[in-house]
């Protein structure tokens, strides 16, 4: 499965989302591969899921890839609880 | 686990309310004066505001101030404010006002050498016993202790 983690740069926060889905996908033992771009880049970019804060998310609906904003992107356990969303519905 | 310590400088505490284009320049103060940025970073973290939204906002009540490399980053560094006072942001999209207290301003050289930084950063923001700590914290020592002692 392919993650998109996306903020205005791509470098801060998203970088930020990435290592924490990272941690909690080695951990549920879920192979993936994140990447984290910036907003104008995830437009362009194929992904099964796509994490990412509210103002983007609301952006970002409506494609193919399942969109979820993300409060605290330090929080392991929000991550988790996105990624569980995702794998229950595919 | 890899470890970035904040130079005692790259710390502060501010009691003033202030508006979030002043809270932006002032987080990235340290910074500037430490040679790690330009001032011309902090008029681009404003202007990509004005553009993007508020997306620094990436914790409640926690703002991570940022622009790109190219934007005036002369060496990676990285500096936290606290404000007691909230600093209110314009609404997204969906109408709704965000503020945030503390403020961790980053400059990054590229997109892979300040990993460490934004993994202790990461720590920080996971830890809402830190997080809570430093809201409540008093002043610019007292945040001081409260970083320095808190384990990744």
């Amino acid at each position: 499965m392919k993650v998109l983690c996306v903020c205005g740069m791509g470098f801060g926060s998203s970088l930020l989302l990435k290592m924490t889905a990272d941690k909690v996908l080695k951990n549920k033992g879920v192979k993936a591969d994140v990447e984290a771009v910036d907003f104008s880049t995830a437009q362009s970019v194929q992904a099964d899921m796509i994490l990412t804060n509210n103002e983007f998310a609301s952006q970002l609906q409506g494609g193919r890839a399942f969109v979820k904003a993300i409060v605290n992107m330090a929080s392991e356990q929000e991550v988790e609880n996105a990624i569980d969303e995702f794998l229950s519905q595919n | 686990m890899s470890d970035y310590q904040l130079d005692e400088n790259c710390i502060q505490w501010f009691n003033e309310k202030v508006n979030w284009q002043e809270a932006i320049a002032l987080s990235a103060a340290p910074l500037i004066k430490k040679g790690a940025v330009t001032k011309k970073y902090t008029e681009a973290m404003v202007e990509n505001i004005n553009q993007l939204g508020p997306y620094i906002l990436i914790a409640p009540n926690v703002a991570l101030p940022h622009a790109r490399p190219e934007n005036g980053v002369k060496e990676a560094g990285v500096a936290l404010t606290v404000f007691q006072q909230d600093v209110e942001f314009p609404a997204d999209s969906s109408g709704e006002e965000k503020q945030a207290r503390v403020f961790i301003c980053l400059a990054a050289v590229d997109s892979e050498s300040h990993l460490n930084m934004l993994q202790t950063i990461s720590g920080w923001i996971d830890n809402e016993e830190l997080i809570n700590s430093l809201l409540n914290s008093e002043s610019q020592k007292e945040i001081q202790q409260l970083l320095y002692s808190s384990k990744n």
